[in-house]
């Protein structure tokens, strides 16, 4: 379903993303997990055709992202980590006009936008401004949006910011049923419980590299983790020597 | 579920709904104060249009009746006023391009949607001509409406106006969006948004320099020239036969003296038709590029301990670590947005042509009395402290309003408010007030006044500047816009208009104190006549008072109003 190859990224002299390679296959829910800085959201961009990668490639559903962006967009969905919306719009404008972005209005869209504002107790605020909205309750819109014109594939940045728990809980729920249903989710967090309870594949990025990929299992063999935990593996990868440095950190 | 094959196409009118609607919930908004802040705009926006249109109307009548070269000065002061458009259209379309085609916060949203290259060309563009032409929209009504009535253009002339102006509106907005696609494709990305600023301010420097040494004053005094054909032909003489702004005038006045010429209209519609073409291809060849290029941070290594750090720390450390540190943090803060300090570039500018006005006013020679060279200077205060309380609006009024962010970091902290606003006071206070001797100590020393309108004018200046920025702290935290990221937008909010009414009030106050024992000492000095010392320390401590109590009361009320903000 989204595909990518040799995929580089580099902000003058620093590579944000190095050479990496990715399939995520339909009908997938994949995490993305890495340290602050590793690369998890200029990868992302670039998978939403946001950035340009400075060279490798992305398909997404068989459509080149580079060679034919339009087409490559119209099968994503994409949530960033610091979502924007138009305060002066009211939730249930919102979501009619993302809905238009990728060409779909009329009954169906309205029926979906209700439904999705009812399931994140959004409805009673469907008609108010955002910029009377909370934080969480922005972040749920922003959800929202996402899934009002069924992209094939969604793209979230740290989706599990400012929900709480019910909202979290019933996010994870919708982001399994929609790939039980086919589709595609390609989400990084920090949150390791949630990536391990949910997602059907990971990758650890360190430094703009793939340090390790594949199912819990696959994590486990490669990293000789025995029956460790996603936590124990993470810190592994990314830092290890932690409880070490706290001691220096605290006697200096 | 109607995901067809074919690929969705939203609209172009589509894109644009969210400013739409947007501007509909800001109509209908009820918010507190929504009817005197569009009273007091409509009043203000009434003046201004009644102001320019009396001005221009009676020249124009004037000119009518000046046979041979009337219409032709009509023309040339049309070409000139133009020309002054498509100058600040230019650059104000330059700036807003960086704006609305690479920074604004909606574009990653509509970047990631499935929108057409074209389509989003075309509403951004559309956006940036909105924004960067409004204001010279407002000039141009009642400009044009003079032409109309003074020449008796009759109903068609509106039609005409509207048809010559669209195209002006366009083809700096396309020029100015190819320039910015252009940088932000060649220079580094990390510079990109500081290179932009500076050349945006040294172009706007540059056109204001420009206008001065072209001394269009020249045209209203023919007895400079030679003979009145070198006026004439000084007038036939196209100012500028290749830009928008002379097909424009050409257009309007070919048609309000009866000889339309139409061929300047095709001019401006075939060169706003074929530029955008060009604007729209080099969009879809640079555009992908330049906005992953403007996504990257202007991130820049600050050097530890560098000459300006160990230099701030040494001045600055008698203040205590607290106020010390939050002097830093006001002064790098400051510079190291390049967009605040660039501004410098562009007020320099604007200090070098003031002064140089002030050098060429005529108050030498016969006639000019010891009087009116001693009162120029005095009545050179007003514009001083005009010129003095717009940067204050600009630079001191947002102040507060910046922290709205960072507020819970502050009032979390055990900082007490009085010494954030007295830091920012001081920050903003010490620049203006060698900003202010300077203008009117050179301005005075060029005009060479008397002793005593030299101390009483710096003097004045000095006081002025420190209540003026205790009015920009006070009404800035009285009317905060917390919200805002823009720091260039706050001053023009209801708030910095407020501020700006009360700086003139404060201003037309002092002069007008103080003018009586100037009156006094001038009449003294020129027909003989006694001082009187309790009308001089009347008038002099009376302006003195209030502009010590214009500092301070404001502040006073800003520390309270803060320290109730709850955020």
């Amino acid at each position: 379903m989204i595909e990518i190859t040799n995929l580089t990224k580099r902000y003058g002299d620093f590579t944000a993303v190095k050479n990496i390679d990715l399939l995520v296959p339909r009908g997938e829910l994949f995490g993305f997990l890495g340290p602050n800085g590793a690369g998890k959201t200029t990868t992302l961009r670039m998978m939403a055709g946001i950035l340009k990668p400075t060279s490798g490639a992305i398909t997404v559903a068989g459509v080149d992202m580079i060679a034919d962006p339009v087409a490559a967009k119209s099968k994503l969905g994409f949530i960033p980590d610091r979502p924007f919306i138009y305060e002066k719009l009211t939730g249930v404008e919102f979501l009619r006009f993302v809905a238009g972005l990728y060409g779909q209005e009329g009954l169906d869209v309205e029926h979906r936008g209700r439904e999705l504002l009812a399931l994140f107790d959004l409805e009673s605020w469907a008609n108010e401004l955002v910029e009377s909205y909370s934080h969480g309750m922005r972040q749920k819109l922003i959800i929202s949006s996402a899934f009002v014109h069924r992209p094939e594939v969604i793209i979230v940045d740290e989706p599990m910011v400012g929900l709480d728990p019910k909202a979290a809980r019933i996010l994870k729920d919708l982001f399994r049923e929609y790939t039980r249903r086919g589709h595609t989710i390609i989400f990084s967090t920090h949150t390791l419980e949630v990536a391990e309870s949910l997602c059907d594949r990971l990758a650890i990025m360190v430094q703009g590299e793939i340090k390790a990929y594949g199912t819990m299992d696959d994590l486990r063999r490669t990293l000789q983790g025995g029956e460790k935990g996603l936590e124990e593996l993470f810190l592994r990868l990314t830092g290890e020597n932690a409880a070490r440095d706290l001691v220096d950190v605290l006697d200096a | 579920m109607s995901l067809t094959p074919e690929l969705p196409d939203p609209a172009l009118l589509h894109l644009l709904l969210p400013k739409w609607l947007t501007a509909r919930a800001r109509a209908a908004s009820g918010e507190k104060g929504r009817g005197a802040r569009i009273g007091i705009l409509g009043f203000v926006g009434v003046l201004f249009w009644a102001f320019i249109f009396g001005v221009l109307y009676r020249l124009l009548t004037y000119f009518r009746g000046v046979d041979e070269i009337g219409a032709l000065l009509a023309g040339k002061l049309l070409g000139l006023m133009l020309l002054g458009f498509t100058s600040i259209l230019l650059l104000s379309n330059v700036i807003t391009a960086l704006s609305s085609f690479f920074l604004a916060k909606d574009l990653d949203m509509l970047v990631a949607a499935p929108v057409d290259w074209l389509k989003l060309y075309g509403a951004k563009l559309l956006e940036t001509v909105i924004a960067s032409s409004w204001m010279v929209v407002i000039v141009a009504i009642p400009m044009f409406t003079a032409y109309g009535i003074a020449y008796k253009g009759g109903m068609l002339f509106p039609l005409l106006a509207v048809g010559a102006m669209v195209p002006m509106f366009i083809i700096p907005a396309v020029i100015g969006s190819a320039l910015t696609l252009i940088l932000v494709n060649v220079f580094p990305a990390r510079r990109t948004r500081d290179i932009l600023s500076v050349i945006a301010v040294l172009a706007a420097g540059g056109i204001v320099l420009l206008f001065r040494l072209v001394r269009p004053e020249r045209l209203a005094r023919p007895e400079g020239f030679r003979s009145l054909m070198e006026f004439i032909t000084v007038l036939r003489t196209p100012t500028s036969p290749l830009l928008p702004s002379e097909w424009v005038a050409k257009t309007t006045m070919g048609y309000l003296s009866g000889n339309p010429d139409w061929l300047s209209l095709y001019m401006l519609w075939s060169t706003a038709g074929a530029l955008l073409v060009f604007g729209a291809l080099l969009h879809r060849g640079l555009y992908h590029t330049g906005f992953s290029k403007a996504q990257e941070s202007a991130q820049t290594v600050v050097k530890r301990g560098g000459f300006f750090h160990r230099l701030g720390q040494l001045v600055l450390s008698p203040f205590g670590i607290l106020k010390r540190e939050l002097l830093l943090k006001e002064l790098r803060l400051f510079f190291r947005d390049t967009t605040q300090w660039s501004q410098l570039i562009l007020l320099a500018v604007l200090v070098v042509v003031y002064v140089y006005n002030i050098k060429f006013l005529p108050l030498r020679g016969e006639g000019i009395t010891f009087f009116l060279v001693n009162v120029v200077p005095f009545l050179n205060l007003v514009l001083a402290g005009f010129v003095l309380a717009s940067i204050a609006a600009r630079f001191i009024f947002p102040g507060v309003s910046l922290e709205g962010r960072t507020l819970w970091l502050l009032r979390s902290s055990p900082m007490a408010v009085r010494d954030l606003l007295w830091a920012k006071f001081w920050v903003g206070t010490l620049p203006l007030i060698i900003l202010a001797v300077a203008i009117v100590g050179v301005t005075n020393y060029l005009l060479q006044v008397s002793d005593f309108m030299f101390f009483v004018s710096v003097g004045t200046i000095l006081l002025m500047t420190f209540a003026l920025s205790g009015m920009a702290i006070g009404f800035g935290t009285l009317f905060p816009q917390f919200e805002t990221e823009n720091a260039a937008q706050i001053p023009t909010s209801f708030g910095g208009l407020v501020y700006m009414m009360a700086s003139v009030a404060l201003i037309g106050a002092v002069i007008v104190l103080e003018a009586r024992p100037v009156y006094g000492f001038l009449a003294a000095r020129a027909f003989g006549q006694p001082i009187e010392p309790t009308e001089m320390a009347l008038g002099f401590g009376a302006a003195a008072l209030l502009c010590v109590l214009a500092t301070l009361i404001p502040i006073r009320i800003a520390i309270r109003r803060l320290e109730a903000v709850e955020r």
